[in-house]
């Protein structure tokens, strides 16, 4: 098939999918004469209207949420449009924030608010001025509604795909004026998702769906060790195997290449591979604390400072102080680690679902040593990312194993091996101190966190003076009014796992210290843990706000059945959103809890699509319920303990609980909504506990602490 | 050779018959709309129907589906209760990353299709095992209970 016509079949082929019109374009040539004039909007002569989404689709919303901003303002209906995932290219789909092609850290509505309103008002701005070139008259005169230019005046209409070549030959505006929020007719509203039709239907293709004539399957044993090489295996008894054809042994790794997913794990089971485990081979979890633990007697770097904290608590009339743990936690997405590639003497073609799709085609080239125009990379839908797709690892062994195979090969990883390899949420080590005046009152508050920098590797100029953004994230947004207060950070590196980001990462993990010890200090006050914070925040009008709001809407202060207890936590970070939740739980006698119900209030300024933003915070929740219950990945001669959800215990139908969102409508700008959910969700539970039990839990998971 | 009856239709392919029906959907047959989660029948992504019953298809050898009615997810829309369970699935905005969605469906069809009037007791007992990571469990129930009480939209929806 030569490039044109094996074009034409892919988007026949998106086409009959009907719904949602995804489809990927193998080169960057135009398909028919067309209107460009961003990178996120095409429209051609036949009047179709493609919106290019450089932000993926994890189950986040984006697909909905950017084609929201880009129609609101291009004035055609989500009806009108198909859409094509992005290419990689860190310039053109550049995420505001991060400062190349990414999506994570519930920054892209947040960051591409405006951006993507501008994209359509400048295509808008230019069909429009071609109409009233094109009738001779005033713009002023003309409006733009659901694909179409009409004169008001006179009636006249042409639509977007009459007006696409000459709007073409028109210059690009600098300067577009953007529509006023009582305008919109879409962003606000609960508009229908675009990607989930397909998704109902079997339709939608993620990146473990692609199929290529004469492609293998492969799947991979990688050291169970960190560090660890291949120290011998039995090919032939692999090769016996019907369906195997090939054993790609690398140093670190070694991957089956078969007809089918069958053959393939049968293959990697007769191999019977031996292990040299290196440096790690001893390492078990309790080595990694103890180290977390001597990094945490030394001072940290300062991260923010207001008065002199140590001296006002040792003056204070009550001391506290407290040390918290928080655990390495898998990720475990839904669809299970996969990367396709074909690698020829020429150039290199990548089918995977990736958040940092650039990242993909830099580590494929750098590899296969082709020029980064040589590498192709095809974004797909993600069966999940929750920051596990912010790693290129699995494209870099992808493409290590394709490099000795003729042809195209899918390499797709077992839960087993997605568990035991992923790229963890650290163990995270916190040392508090607070010190209240005669009244109860916090004169003094001091957090020093231990952890590794995931941005010192992931995002180098975002490690600035020694502080990690990420890991302080939410610990330096202390929003309660204290007098003193001094956040430090100890950089301490992991050797014996790989780390990054989890879902909230940093807030996640600093929202469970901040707020369970807050409840510390408001028993240590006799004070009710609601109206002790609610005093806090009279300089943060918006976090009070929301904490009353969710505290009526949960019944704060009702008398409760006998056993259950009621948490509350407070949340705010970087991401500019502010969450308050309730907990409400009983504890059984072996300890395991029973989440009742969740009520959330939610403040994260302009609402883009209130359905999404609901969603995104019931998933949180639930993400994060199970991840504070039960989740942790623990170390024993340096392996990982867990390996499929039979011990990797996550939250099932049967243990959620109604979860209640309430919103806060304002004209704020955008915060971020992905992660939230998951962050306020720990400290809530501990302080229910608490309120259930009078069990203080400073250590995740909670049930492992409730059972100790 | 085994054949096999997938969505109406027989299908003949060359795969040994301990060979789970999942690889043998995905990798022989390309019906790629059948999950692959964890390979264990602890997560629910790959169910299948086998004669109506929601059967893991990870663990379930090719021969055990041979002389049966398999239905997957491509074809459950062609199913009364499928139909009504897919519909109430967009209605609520149940999918997020849509990844599970396959497995969650194929579950509910099969609980719709026997239950006009599932309680709280019968939704968990039917979708416990199946993982949703994006957390959409709570509009999954309120999907089911929609569809199981909607049988007129049927005849609308065709």
């Amino acid at each position: 098939m030569d490039r044109v016509s094996r074009r034409e079949f892919l988007i026949a082929g998106a086409a009959a999918g009907g719904g949602l019109l995804l489809g990927w374009r193998i080169d960057a040539r135009p398909l028919s004469p067309v209107f460009a004039p961003n990178a996120f909007i095409r429209i051609g002569t036949d009047g179709r209207v493609t919106m290019i989404m450089g932000q993926v689709e994890m189950g986040q919303g984006m697909y909905t949420a950017m084609p929201m901003l880009l129609a609101e303002e291009l004035e055609v209906g989500l009806d009108q449009v198909r859409l094509e995932h992005a290419p990689p290219d860190d310039k053109l789909y550049a995420n505001p924030i991060f400062h190349f092609q990414a999506t994570g850290g519930s920054t892209s509505v947040k960051g591409l608010y405006e951006p993507m309103r501008r994209a359509g008002a400048t295509a808008r701005t230019m069909l429009m001025a071609a109409a009233a070139k094109r009738w001779n008259v005033d713009p002023a005169s003309c409006r733009a509604e659901r694909g179409a230019v009409i004169h008001t005046p006179s009636h006249r209409r042409l639509s977007y795909g009459a007006l696409a070549a000459a709007a073409a030959a028109l210059p690009i505006p600098d300067n577009v004026v953007l529509k006023r929020p009582e305008d919109f007719k879409l962003i606000g509203t609960p508009a229908k998702r675009l990607d989930t039709p397909d998704k109902v239907n079997g339709r939608a293709q993620f990146g473990i769906d692609v199929r290529l004539p004469g492609m293998k399957i492969a799947t991979v044993a990688a050291s169970p060790v960190l560090g660890g090489t291949v120290a011998g295996l039995d090919a032939a008894k692999a090769m016996a195997i019907a369906g195997v054809r090939q054993i790609v042994k690398l140093d670190d790794v070694v991957a089956v290449v078969a007809d089918h997913m069958w053959a393939a794990k049968q293959g990697l089971a007769a191999l019977a591979i031996r292990w040299d485990d290196g440096p790690n081979a001893k390492v078990s979890t309790a080595d990694v604390v103890r180290e977390l633990d001597a990094a945490s007697q030394q001072p940290g770097v300062v991260a923010r400072k207001e008065g002199d904290a140590a001296a006002a608590i040792a003056g204070a009339t009550v001391k506290l102080d407290a040390v918290y743990q928080a655990p390495f936690l898998a990720h475990t997405t839904m669809e299970p680690i996969n990367c396709t590639v074909h690698v020829r003497p020429d150039g290199c073609e990548v089918w995977t679902g990736s958040q940092v799709l650039a990242r993909a085609q830099a580590t494929a080239a750098q590899v296969t040593g082709l020029p980064l125009e040589k590498v192709v990379v095809h974004n797909h839908l993600l069966g999940g990312g929750f920051g596990r797709r912010l790693e290129v690892d699995y494209v870099t062994q992808a493409v290590r194993i394709a490099k000795q195979v003729d042809g195209p090969v899918k390499v797709v990883w077992s839960r087993e091996e997605d568990v035991q390899h992923d790229v963890y949420r650290p163990y995270y080590y916190d040392r508090m101190a607070a010190g209240l005046d005669a009244h109860g009152k916090p004169i003094a508050w001091t957090h020093r966190l231990v952890g590794p920098s995931i941005l010192a590797r992931w995002a180098p100029p975002a490690f600035r003076n020694g502080l990690d953004g990420d890991a302080l994230d939410g610990a330096v947004h202390l929003q309660y009014d204290i007098p003193a207060i001094q956040v430090e950070y100890v950089r301490h590196e992991e050797p014996v796992v790989n780390t990054g980001f989890w879902r909230g990462v940093g807030v996640t993990h600093n929202t469970f210290v901040i707020e369970s010890f807050i409840d510390e200090l408001a028993l240590a006050a006799k004070a009710d843990p609601f109206e002790y914070r609610r005093a806090l925040l009279a300089k943060s009008p918006r976090a009070r706000t929301v904490l009353e709001l969710a505290a009526q809407q949960a019944g704060w202060g009702e008398t409760l059945p006998a056993g259950r207890g009621r948490g509350i936590a407070l949340m705010y970070s970087g991401w500019d959103t502010y969450v308050v939740q309730v907990a409400e739980l009983s504890v059984s006698e072996s300890g395991e809890v029973r989440v009742h119900r969740i009520v959330c209030a939610v403040d994260c300024g302009t609402v883009v699509n209130p359905d999404i933003v609901k969603a995104q915070i019931e998933g949180g929740v639930i993400f994060g319920i199970g991840g504070a219950l039960w989740g942790e990945v623990t170390l024993k001669n340096g392996r990982v303990e867990q390996s499929n959800f039979h011990d990797v215990r996550v939250l099932r139908m049967n243990e959620t609980p109604p979860i209640e969102v309430h919103l806060v409508r304002n004209l704020e700008p955008p915060g971020g909504i992905g992660e939230p959910g998951t962050a306020v969700t720990a400290p809530a539970l501990a302080n229910a506990i608490f309120a259930a039990t009078g069990k203080r839990i400073r250590k995740l998971p909670l049930v492992s602490a409730l059972k100790a | 050779m085994v054949t096999l009856t997938i969505n109406g239709k027989a299908h003949t392919v060359d795969a040994p018959p301990d060979m789970p029906l999942l690889w043998v959907l995905r990798d022989l047959l390309g019906l790629t709309g059948t999950k692959f989660g964890c390979g264990i029948a602890a997560c629910g992504a790959c169910t299948v129907h086998l004669d109506g019953q929601p059967t893991r298809s990870c663990v379930t050898p090719v021969g055990v589906a041979v002389g049966k009615r398999i239905t997957t997810i491509e074809a459950i829309g062609a199913t009364p209760a499928g139909k009504r369970v897919q519909q109430a699935w967009l209605d609520l905005e149940v999918v997020q990353c849509g990844y599970c969605q396959s497995g969650q469906i194929m579950s509910a069809a099969a609980l719709v299709a026997k239950n006009a009037n599932p309680s709280d007791a019968d939704i968990d007992a039917a979708m416990s095992g199946n993982i949703c990571r994006c957390g959409t469990y709570q509009r999954i129930r309120a999907a089911i209970k929609q569809a199981a009480r909607a049988p007129s939209a049927v005849k609308a929806g065709g």
